[in-house]
C-alpha cells in the first residue's frame, strides 16, 4: 500500500488533477475529492464512501479481506432515506474504524442529501422547454405566408368591407365627413372671407411702403427707456391707452405663406400697429 | 409544318398561320362582345365558368366548415358570457421571462392595439399557471370578469416569436406562432395612433376551429367601438395564416374609402388550441398542429 501511494504521490495517477494550490482526485470512490494519503481510495485497503445512484444513497465499504478479489471488493450498503437513520447506519457499519473515515463519510452523506433535496425541488419547478425548429419547415411556411398575403389582397378586402358596412348603415350618423360636400363648402366660405381680408391688407401695405421686405429693429429709439418697464407694460397691456403710446414697439414683421388658388404669396404685416386688422384665423 | 425543309418557306407559313389565328381571335371576341351586349346573362355565365384556379377555390372540403344553420347551436361556449353580458374586455399582457429590448418595443405597440389592456412586466418568480390563478382569484373576489384575457408574448433569439392567449376564467388557450412583425415606425406612410376603441373586421374564419379562434379574437375587443375614431382592426385569415392589420379610414362621398395603416402589423399561425386553462403537460388539446397536417397544400384548418 505504501508502494501505491509512493507511485501516486511522486510518479503518476490517472485520477489526479493538479492545480496551483492543491491536488484533487477524480476517482468516483474518493470520499473527499482531495488527493492525499488519507483519502486515496487506491492507496488504502480499508476505505468507505457514500455514493448516489439514481436518487438513492449507498455506503460503499472496502476491507483488507476482500482486497484480492476486485470483483467483490466493494460492499454496497443501502442507506436509509431518513437522514438521522442513515447517520446511525454509518456509525454501525464503520464501528472501530478510524475517526477520519467516519467523519468524512458523514460529511458526504450530508452533502448528497442536500443535493437530492435541491434536485427534487428544481424538478417540480416549471422550466422552459426547448423545441427543435425544422429549418426546412420554417422556410416553407415563410414562403407560404408570403403567397397567402398576396392572395389576401388585404387593403382591397378591408376597403370593400368598410364600404359594405357603410352601405349597411353600421355607422349611422357617427361618421362626420362621410359627405365631403358640406365640408368643402365650409372651406370655400372661409377661403373667400380670408381673400377679402387679404385684399384690404395688401392695399394698405402698398400705400404704406413700396418695399416688399424690410428689416426693422425690435426696439425703436424713443422706447429704449421703456424696456425696463416692459414687465409692467405687459400687465397693463389690456388698456387701450397703453397700446396707443407704444405704436412702434415690437415692429417685427412676420412672413406668412398663404395658399390661394394654388399660389404661394408672401404677406407681411405689422404685428401691433393696427391690431384690429390682424389676421387671426390662419 | 415540320416536313417543310426550306427554312424561309417554313417561317413564312408559320407567320401566316399565326396571323390568321390572332385575327380569328379578335373576330371572335368582337362577335362575343356584341352578343353579350344583347344578352348580359351570357357574360355572367362565361365569367362563372372562367374562374381562376387558386388554392382557395380548390380547397379540400372540410366537414367542419360551419354552414349558416349550424351557427345557432354553437352559440353556447366559453365566450358566451362575454358576448351576452356585454363585458368590457380587460387584458393582462405579459412576456416570457427575461425579455430583451426588442421584445418590449413590440409589446409596447401590441398593448396599444387593445383598449383596456395592461402590461405587467414578467418577474421570473411567477409561472404562467400562478399568474392565471391570481387573475382568476381577482375575478371572483372583486368584480366579475375583471381580467377576462391573458396574453403572453414569448421570445426567441431576442425577437418575439409566439403569442399565447388564455381566455379566463376557464379557457380556452391558444398558442400562435408570431412572424413578419413590422412596427409602426417602419411602415411607410403610417398614421398616428389615437386612443379610440377600434371596430373589428374578422375575415375568412370558416371552420368550427376557425370560429372558436375568431370568437377568441373578437372577445379581446370592445363590442361597442368608437365610430367617430374611424379606426378598424382587421384580423384576416388566409390559408391558415392570420394577418393582423390596423387602419384609419375616411369615406369619400360614400363611394370610396381611403385607408391609412397604423402599426404594428404581424402574422399569426395557430399552433395549438387547448380546451381548458394553460397546461402543456396534462391539458386537453383540442387541436394541435402536426407536420403531417401540412402534407396537402389545399387543406386548411381555419
Amino acid at each position: 500500500m505504501q508502494l501505491i501511494w509512493k507511485t501516486i504521490a511522486f510518479n503518476f495517477c490517472a485520477f489526479k488533477v493538479k492545480t496551483e494550490t492543491q491536488n484533487f482526485c477524480r476517482n468516483e470512490y474518493n470520499v473527499t475529492g482531495l488527493c492525499s494519503r488519507m483519502s486515496c481510495p487506491l492507496a488504502n485497503s480499508r476505505y468507505a464512501t457514500v455514493k448516489e445512484i439514481e436518487g438513492q444513497l449507498y455506503l460503499f465499504v472496502k476491507t483488507i479481506e476482500r482486497a484480492h478479489t476486485p470483483k467483490r471488493m466493494w460492499e454496497k450498503i443501502k442507506l436509509s432515506k431518513n437522514y438521522t437513520q442513515a447517520l446511525k447506519q454509518i456509525d454501525d457499519e464503520l464501528i472501530y474504524w478510524p475517526e477520519f473515515m467516519i467523519h468524512k463519510n458523514k460529511q458526504r452523506l450530508t452533502k448528497l442529501t442536500q443535493m437530492l433535496i435541491r434536485t427534487r425541488r428544481l424538478e417540480l419547478k416549471t422550466k422552459p422547454k426547448l423545441i427543435g425548429i425544422n429549418k426546412k419547415v420554417e422556410r416553407r411556411e415563410a414562403k407560404r405566408e408570403m403567397k397567402a398575403e398576396k392572395a389576401a389582397k388585404l387593403e382591397l378586402t378591408i376597403e370593400k368591407e368598410l364600404l359594405e358596412r357603410l352601405r349597411k348603415g353600421v355607422y349611422g350618423d357617427g361618421i362626420v365627413n362621410e359627405s365631403t360636400q358640406a365640408f368643402e363648402k365650409a372651406l370655400d366660405e372661409i377661403e373667400e372671407m380670408h381673400e377679402q381680408d387679404y385684399d384690404e391688407e395688401y392695399e394698405e401695405e402698398e400705400d404704406f411702403d413700396s418695399l416688399e421686405r424690410e428689416f426693422v429693429s425690435d426696439v425703436s429709439d424713443e422706447d429704449v427707456s421703456d424696456i425696463e418697464d416692459q414687465g409692467e407694460d405687459f400687465s397693463e397691456s389690456d388698456d387701450d391707452d397703453d397700446e396707443e403710446e407704444q405704436p412702434a414697439k415690437k415692429k417685427a414683421k412676420r412672413k406668412l405663406s398663404l395658399i390661394l388658388g394654388g399660389k404661394y404669396i408672401n404677406v407681411e404685416y405689422e404685428h401691433e400697429q393696427e391690431p384690429q386688422q390682424q389676421i387671426h384665423n390662419w | 409544318m415540320r416536313d417543310i425543309k426550306n427554312k424561309i418557306k417554313r417561317s413564312q407559313i408559320y407567320q401566316k398561320l399565326k396571323k390568321e389565328k390572332t385575327t380569328n381571335e379578335i373576330k371572335e371576341r368582337k362577335a362575343r362582345r356584341k352578343q353579350e351586349e344583347l344578352q348580359p346573362e351570357l357574360k355572367e355565365q362565361r365569367l362563372k365558368q372562367n374562374q381562376q384556379k387558386t388554392l382557395e377555390t380548390l380547397r379540400e372540403v372540410d366537414e367542419t366548415i360551419v354552414q349558416g344553420d349550424e351557427e345557432v347551436e354553437e352559440a353556447e361556449d366559453e365566450f358566451d358570457g362575454y358576448f351576452k353580458n356585454g363585458v368590457e374586455p380587460k387584458i393582462l399582457i405579459t412576456t416570457s421571462r427575461r425579455c430583451p429590448g426588442p421584445v418590449y418595443e413590440f409589446v409596447d405597440e401590441f398593448v396599444s392595439i387593445f383598449p383596456n389592456a395592461e402590461f405587467v412586466k414578467r418577474s421570473s418568480q411567477f409561472e404562467i399557471k400562478k399568474i392565471i390563478e391570481i387573475a382568476n382569484s381577482r375575478n371572483y373576489t372583486g368584480n366579475l370578469n375583471l381580467i377576462p384575457d391573458l396574453i403572453i408574448v414569448n421570445h426567441d433569439k431576442k425577437m418575439p416569436n409566439a403569442v399565447t392567449i388564455v381566455h379566463l376564467p376557464e379557457g380556452p388557450t391558444a398558442h400562435f406562432k408570431l412572424s413578419s412583425i413590422k412596427l409602426n415606425n417602419n411602415i411607410r406612410g403610417h398614421g398616428k395612433l389615437q386612443d379610440y376603441k377600434p371596430e373589428l373586421i374578422l375575415n375568412n374564419f370558416t371552420t368550427r376551429l376557425g370560429h372558436t379562434i375568431g370568437k377568441m379574437f373578437s372577445s379581446l375587443f370592445p363590442q361597442q367601438p368608437d365610430f367617430k375614431g374611424r379606426q378598424a382592426v382587421t384580423i384576416h385569415n388566409q390559408r391558415d395564416f392570420i394577418f393582423f392589420r390596423r387602419h384609419r379610414y375616411v369615406f369619400r362621398n360614400g363611394e370610396k374609402v381611403d385607408i391609412q395603416e397604423i402599426g404594428p402589423r404581424f402574422t399569426l399561425k395557430l399552433r395549438w388550441l387547448q380546451n381548458g386553462l394553460f397546461d402543456t403537460k396534462y391539458g386537453v388539446f383540442e387541436w394541435v398542429h402536426k407536420p403531417e397536417l401540412d402534407t396537402s397544400r389545399r387543406k386548411f384548418h381555419l
